[in-house]
């Protein structure tokens, strides 16, 4: 059945936003939904955007019947404003960064290990858990405010895009789904962000699109968020006469973005406050990011302003006794920001990477580098392995991809300043390699920064029924079925394994592929498992290739797991070959098929914590 | 002479109990009928804009709410308790200015005001007959008749629009800031 709205998600690290559309008009406006939430305790206060952050209440936390919501006068956690604020003072209790957990694969995503290292007493969520709680939670919304009672307008039974960074693999992709399904969501399809700023960006030019690009062009969409970085590759050609958008890139999942700048002009003024001899205590720090934050945007938004000041109130009753005062300089900013996020730096030169030390931490697996153009180098080479668009994309005398366009997502970017630097970073890149600079009319400029993932979800809803160009893009990864080889097996070693290829890069949406040339035999009635492997950087392998050395380019994934059921045949050897699809809702599944081709067995995702046998 | 913290909390309790119930705290009213026998300065700017009702528990509970607001995101309580008189301006300034740009949010995120007269100050304006004496006051040579002409000294405030959060269902009605203790 057509649902009766469109509605788009943005499921974001730090902040979520919902928009949505009537199914019914084609040329009906997009609307971003007022989000009630508890910003203090008894007050709840409409904003379009949701932090997703979770805060697990303590029975001393709040008073007695403070967190009510229109929807529910006792909630069991505290979602929103108010989470981010009390977590600021309690980060014991709260839940952040819930999605960068989603897609960290060194820990159980599906055990309830959230707050992470919290002590024993505090409830504890899983990272699909607490991803499902943002989604229920945006369910509640809806349905307060557009279905009241069981009606057709519920949540539920309409068409959500939600949206996932297009780093995420097979796995967080399958756990996001896993989140929206526990929420009660019914028709999920994913689409990736990068995509969904550029259906923002299409929907913002109407038809005029058509004449800010052309066939040739290549399109680098570049969303820094509050936590994480990404970045998509879009190239533009032609098929019958049409324009054909694809995208034919995407990067691997940075985790640094807005709060890492924030943190770091904070460290900056406390060290400027202790140099002056001020002492900051602990309970000061989030003042002083706060106040970091908005002086930073005031300087951003107001360029001829050189200095803002930045007050620290004297906590308790000496207020103005206690007030200490320094300055965020233009300078500062300059240096910290510009020049220690975004360094002018070589087109080939990378990021430092993780260090691998034998014990490492647990814990969520930031950048070790903060040069979000070194990242953005690394990307750009990257593309240099061949892969079945290569003739599309534009590349300069080192092989580097050069875009011809450049469109810009997430809150960091509202930065004028940062923009700009990054654009000059780019064509300093594109002069070395032989193409000219980027005019202005290159840099796409799209609207509303915050909303435009949750705007372009709900355009691309439309898209999916035929109202509008839509971006082709298939699978973001290369993935490998592990086959140990047959081999005497050798103490303290593994069996070396070969790569079986059952999906290429790029594999397209709705189709599906025969693996050729392999059976396997597997015994009906015991659960059989695959090794699962994916690559980011093999964009050259073709179904059914079998890989033995790939040097650290393929990485392994959680099992594939199947149990073939045939009624009266319980222990028998049944040869099965494998089939694989890249499905309308953005993920894949892979299948073994009976040699007569009658019979079908879906291979689960079997995630777990790694090591974990 | 009463103390200054009674002064400013007789004077925030007065200006709400006026804005929401039309009328004096009683206990306040008797202290200061017995202290100075005048009436109370704040009074003259307060506008009752809705019901007349009998003062209530609500009502209260609502000035201190708003003695809540101003404490939590603005830190007014604090500033307005503590003895400024041993910092220099520069310290003052500071400390103000922060103050100043947080209590101005609250006012602004609770409180719709407007000017009761929206014309330019010190300029001249035409009071209507039949004026309501509680909007506008008469200054210098008021001589009866109409229509009476003037100048505009102060446009006034009126509040068109309160929108308070919902009150705290359980206890700490009274509380306007919670005593906070760092666990270490």
């Amino acid at each position: 059945m057509e649902s009766e709205f469109i509605v788009g998600i943005d499921l974001g690290t730090t902040n979520s936003a919902l928009s949505y559309c009537a199914a019914a008009d084609e040329s009906g406006q997009i609307a971003v939904e007022n989000i009630p939430q508890l910003t203090n305790p008894n007050e709840v206060s409409n904003r379009t955007l949701l932090p997703s952050f979770l805060y697990v209440p303590g029975e001393v936390d709040f008073p007695a019947g403070s967190l009510g919501l229109p929807w529910d006068d006792a909630p069991k956690f505290v979602i929103g404003e108010l989470a981010r604020k009390r977590g600021a003072e309690n980060p014991m209790r709260l839940v952040a960064s819930a999605k960068s957990w989603l897609s960290h694969r060194a820990i159980d995503r599906t055990a309830a290990i959230l707050p992470w290292q919290s002590p024993e007493e505090v409830i504890k969520v899983s990272p699909v858990e607490a991803s499902a709680q943002y989604l229920q939670y945006l369910r509640s919304v809806w349905d307060s405010q557009h279905a009241s009672g069981a009606s057709g307008s519920a949540l539920s039974r309409q068409d959500v895009l939600l949206t996932v960074p297009a780093s995420f693999d097979e796995e967080a992709r399958e756990l996001t789904l896993r989140a929206a399904k526990q929420s009660g969501l019914e028709q999920v399809t994913l689409l990736e962000e990068p995509q969904a700023a550029f259906y923002a960006w299409l929907e913002s030019q109407g038809d005029a699109w058509r004449k800010r690009i052309k066939v040739g062009d290549l399109v680098l969409v570049c969303d820094i968020g509050g936590g994480t970085t990404d970045f998509s590759l879009i190239t533009v050609t032609e098929e019958h006469g049409d324009l054909v958008l694809k995208r034919v890139a995407v990067g691997d999942h940075i985790l640094l973005g807005g709060d890492n700048m924030d943190l770091a002009l904070a460290r900056l003024l406390q060290q400027k406050l202790e140099a002056d001899g001020q002492r900051i205590y602990t309970y000061q720090l989030q003042a002083l990011w706060y106040q970091c934050r908005s002086a930073k945007e005031y300087l951003f938004e107001h360029p001829k302003s050189q200095k803002q000041d930045v007050t620290l109130l004297g906590k308790g009753r000496k207020l103005v006794g206690g007030t200490i005062k320094s300055e965020l300089t233009r300078e500062d900013l300059e240096r910290v920001l510009v020049e220690g996020f975004f360094p002018i730096v070589p087109g080939d030169q990378m990021p430092v990477l993780q260090r691998r030390i034998g014990f490492q931490e647990l814990g969520l697996p930031y950048a070790a580098d903060a040069a979000i153009t070194k990242h953005l180098a690394r990307f750009l080479s990257q593309q240099v392995q061949s892969s079945p668009e290569a003739g599309n994309i534009r590349r300069g005398k080192s092989g580097l991809a050069c875009p011809t366009h450049v469109l810009f997502n997430g809150g960091v970017m509202k930065a004028a300043v940062l923009r700009e630097r990054l654009v000059s970073v780019l064509n300093r890149w594109l002069t070395d390699e032989g193409f000219e600079a980027l005019a202005t009319a290159q840099v796409l400029d799209a609207p509303d920064l915050e909303h435009a993932v949750a705007r372009g979800a709900a355009y691309y809803g439309k898209v999916r029924r035929g109202h509008g160009v839509r971006i082709r893009s298939g699978a973001s990864r290369t993935y490998y079925i592990g086959i140990e080889s047959a081999m005497p097996a050798v103490p303290g070693m593994e069996a070396p394994m070969k790569a079986l290829c059952v999906v290429p890069f790029g594999m397209e949406e709705g189709t599906e592929a025969q693996i050729p040339g392999r059976e396997f035999g597997l015994v009906v009635g015991e659960p059989a498992e695959f090794r699962f492997l994916s690559s980011t950087v093999r964009k050259q392998d073709h179904v059914g290739d079998l890989l033995e050395n790939w040097a650290g380019e393929i990485e392994e994934l959680s099992p594939l797991k199947v149990t073939l059921n045939i009624d009266g045949q319980l222990g028998t050897v049944l040869p099965v070959r494998l089939e694989s699809r890249v499905t309308e809702i953005g993920t894949l599944e892979v299948w073994c098929v009976s040699r007569d081709g009658a019979q079908h067995w879906k291979l689960e995702l079997n995630i777990r914590e790694k090591g974990d046998q | 002479m009463i103390g200054l913290s009674s002064r400013v909390a007789y004077a925030f309790r007065c200006f709400f109990s006026l804005l929401f119930s039309g009328t004096i705290p009683a206990d306040i009213a008797r202290a200061l009928a017995v202290d100075s026998g005048r009436s109370v300065p704040v009074a003259s700017v307060a506008v009752t804009p809705q019901t007349q009702a009998k003062p209530s528990v609500e009502s209260f509970d609502r000035a201190v709410q708003m003695l809540m607001l101003f404490q939590r995101d603005g830190r007014l309580i604090d500033f307005l308790a503590e003895d400024v008189s041993p910092y220099p301006d520069s310290q003052l300034g500071t400390a103000v200015r922060s103050i100043h740009a947080s209590c101005r949010q609250v006012l602004d995120r609770y409180v719709k005001l407007e000017p009761v007269i929206s014309s330019e100050e010190d300029q001249p304006v035409t009071v209507p007959a039949g004026f309501d004496p509680a909007t506008i006051k008469l200054l210098g040579n008021v001589t009866a008749g109409s229509p009476i002409k003037g100048t505009l000294r102060h446009r006034g405030w009126r509040v068109t629009q309160v929108s308070l959060p919902s009150l705290p269902s359980g206890t700490g009605r009274e509380i306007v800031a919670p005593a906070e203790i760092e666990i270490p």
